[in-house]
């Protein structure tokens, strides 16, 4: 029997943040027990100053696995996630071959499961080879589980297949995830357009290139019915578009990056490629007003859009370096320092909020009886952001000063990551 | 000053102290042996990524004027082709025993990264449409030749300015120098965002003809034409060229100047290209010796011969 008990810890419970300091008790993968004061069983852990709460879930992670592991691959990046808090992601399909198949599919969730730290979801292209050009299997990829869809790295331009996809999907309630970045607006695009871009002569991505695919969607989400899920929203025109579509009723969810939210296009300034990514980091109004999404409920969710990148990949200048950057590792840091939310609202969007998107019914939970994916999460603890437990190093959050720490991830009931010490695999590699 | 790599935030007595020694290399340049042992047994890496003819060449016959040995690299030949990393090429020809690198690319900041890896001192050569500092200084030294003094004057900078490094080099060191600078393009190819931008823009070519001692045409690149930046090159004669007719209507002392390669016909007419007022070649003449005094203050070299 595996027992474990946290203690003296604010817990951030199925309602809401539970009343004084409380202990949890973890038994055999389960949450055995929560209250005051309770009697140890196994070693008991002293979180004093600290948040317990359900373990994060990404529901924007790029796993490189297949055919990218120079980068990152599923057993690296299941590290990375817990050395985060993170107990699942949701592996991107954009990997080689692309996620367009039921096997495919079930590969990721395979590897993911003989990992071990994390579970693994798999989500599912839109089209075929993310070509835009028809339909993915959806059938085969909704009989391995994925209930996510997305061609994620590019829009699904054409409307009527988009449409066809919707229809297709929202009969069997499967979520259209869009990267909505429109390319002829973004032709050529490196950066955010306006007063940097416009200095340094490299090519904008204005801010319309994102909001006129989320209001065309948004008509086509009418038309059809369909859940439709934001990636990355960079804009605060954009925020305003999720808002009024949420108020008329339509279903719709957004995320938000740790990067977008800290970060803005002076950062790019110095032309160092650590900085690139799409969408582009945006103006200081734009950030402000992604905070205050997350803080009014217009955002729903924090996803990392984790993309790793080797080293020798970024040694490029800017437009020859790929897009991405990672961030399994701070997020949760930057979100407690710069939206301010309290416990119960950082679990929502960083625990609750993408486990219902993603349809992970023992994940974004934590009550007596539910399974033990917790996170014990130090808001003033200083981060560690002297390296990278990920394969990839392509983190703008190296060196920064960042106020807020992963004390410990438990993963059904194990202990995944201990100060980023992170525990070994379950299973072989395969 | 340890670099040269862009014209943004050179202060007047930096500008002023490497156009006096051009002046003076300009000199050397035309004495019976063109040549001075400044920079004898420093190497200059010329590391142009993207193809050029000119500004190579002009830094090379620079360098030799010096007394100084070069490297050559280019792309045709290079290991960029099969994968290799720009810090890994750059780290190789270092290796070789490169003394200061001249960096031309077309990508954003490639000499700050290749300053950032070589620490060897880096001469921009051309970064993407940022930064081209020894175009500006070229140009900077054919204007204070020509009028005494850049203050005062007042420039037109006419033509691609969104795509153009020689534009965002020529604003900085222009003004600094005193001068005033209206940009003039249509819409669509001047920057989207030109605040904190020392100059006046306008859509109007006519409008400001007559007013300036300086229209520098940049080049327009055809092709542009057809991503639909403009719709036609017929057009955009018409509204931007400088043909025979807007020269004549020039004040009788105004010169005309281009970073070349010309496109006759298009941006400028022949009648135009080939009037004395055209300074194009002394441009040029002009590169060499500001490439000179950039090389000689950035290794260090001693005036005595």
């Amino acid at each position: 029997m595996s027992e474990l008990t946290l203690q003296n810890a604010v817990v951030v419970g199925a309602d809401g943040v539970l009343d004084g300091l409380n202990d949890v008790v973890i038994v055999d993968g389960i949450v055995a027990q929560i209250g005051s004061n309770l009697a140890v069983q196994g070693d008991a852990i002293d979180c004093a100053g600290a948040w317990v709460g359900p373990g994060f879930v990404d529901v924007h992670t790029h796993l490189r696995e297949p055919g990218e592991e120079w980068k990152e691959d599923i057993e690296t990046g299941s590290r990375a996630a817990a050395a985060g808090g993170y107990t699942a992601v949701v592996a991107m399909p954009n990997t080689d071959p692309a996620t367009d198949a039921g096997h495919l599919a079930r590969y990721v969730a395979d590897r993911g499961a003989q990992v071990g730290l994390v579970d693994v979801i798999p989500s599912g292209c839109i089209t075929a080879g993310r070509a835009g050009e028809k339909l993915a299997h959806l059938d085969e990829l909704s009989a391995a589980g994925v209930t996510l869809f997305t061609d994620d790295g590019d829009s699904v331009a054409d409307a009527g297949l988009l449409r066809r996809a919707m229809e297709y999907l929202a009969e069997r309630d499967g979520v259209v995830a869009q990267h909505c970045i429109d390319a002829g607006l973004a032709a050529g695009g490196e950066m955010h357009e306006g007063e940097i871009s416009s200095r340094l002569g490299m090519s904008g991505v204005p801010r319309e290139a994102e909001e006129t695919v989320i209001a065309r969607d948004l008509s086509l989400v009418r038309l059809t019915g369909v859940r439709y899920h934001v990636q990355h929203v960079s804009t605060a025109g954009a925020v305003d578009l999720i808002r009024d579509a949420k108020a008329e009723g339509l279903r719709v969810t957004a995320e938000a990056t740790p990067h977008h939210l800290y970060f803005d296009h002076t950062s790019v300034r110095d032309m160092n490629p650590t900085y690139k990514m799409m969408p582009p980091l945006r103006e200081p109004a734009d950030l402000e007003a992604l905070r205050d999404g997350l803080r009014t409920g217009v955002i729903d969710i924090v996803a990392t859009d984790h993309a790793p990148h080797a080293d020798h990949e970024k040694d490029h200048p800017w437009e020859d370096s790929p897009f991405g950057v990672t961030g399994l590792e701070w997020a949760a840091a930057v979100v407690n320092m710069v939206v301010g939310l309290e416990p119960e609202g950082f679990f929502k969007v960083l625990s609750c909020n993408p486990a219902a998107l993603a349809g992970l019914a023992d994940q974004g939970r934590l009550e007596e009886g539910s399974t033990a994916n917790l996170v014990v999460f130090d808001p003033e603890g200083i981060a560690d952001t002297n390296g990278t437990v990920s394969r990839s190093s392509n983190s703008p959050y190296l060196g920064l000063e960042m106020r807020g720490a992963v004390r410990m991830t438990i993963y059904r009931g194990r202990v995944t990551s201990r100060d980023r010490s992170v525990a070994d695999p379950v299973g072989a590699a395969g | 000053m340890k670099h040269l790599l862009t014209m943004e935030g050179v202060d007047r007595a930096t500008l002023d102290s490497l156009l006096d020694d051009a002046d003076e290399f300009y000199e050397v340049m035309h004495r019976p042996i063109p040549k001075v042992p400044a920079l004898r047994g420093k190497t200059v890496a010329t590391m142009f990524f993207e193809p050029s003819t000119r500004t190579k060449l002009s830094f090379e016959r620079a360098a030799k004027a010096l007394s100084a040995d070069t490297l050559s690299f280019s792309p045709g030949t290079s290991s960029l082709k099969k994968g290799e990393s720009l810090k890994d090429t750059v780290l190789t020809v270092k290796a070789m025993g490169a003394d200061l690198m001249v960096v031309r690319h077309k990508s954003t900041g490639a000499a700050w990264r290749v300053a950032e890896w070589a620490d060897l001192p880096v001469v921009n050569g051309g970064d993407g449409a940022h930064q081209h500092p020894t175009q500006a200084l070229l140009d900077a030294l054919t204007l204070r030749q020509h009028f005494g003094s850049l203050d005062g004057l007042r420039i037109a900078i006419v033509g691609d300015i969104r795509h153009s490094r020689v534009a965002r080099s020529d604003v900085w060191a222009f003004t600094t120098l005193g001068a005033e600078v209206t940009l003039v393009a249509p819409p669509t190819l001047l920057p989207p965002d030109l605040s904190g931008w020392p100059v006046t823009a306008s859509t109007d070519f006519d409008d400001v003809l007559t007013e300036v001692d300086a229209v520098y045409v940049l080049r327009v690149q055809a092709e542009r034409g057809g991503a639909s930046v403009f719709p036609s090159v017929a057009e955009y004669r018409q509204r931007f060229g400088m043909t025979d007719a807007r020269f004549a209507r020039l004040k009788p002392d105004t010169i005309v100047m281009h970073p070349g390669p010309m496109i006759r016909g298009i941006e400028i007419d022949g009648g135009v290209a080939d009037d004395p007022r055209c300074k194009v070649l002394e441009q040029v003449t002009n590169g060499v010796a500001v490439r000179m005094a950039v090389l000689f203050q950035l290794l260090g070299g001693s005036r005595d011969e």
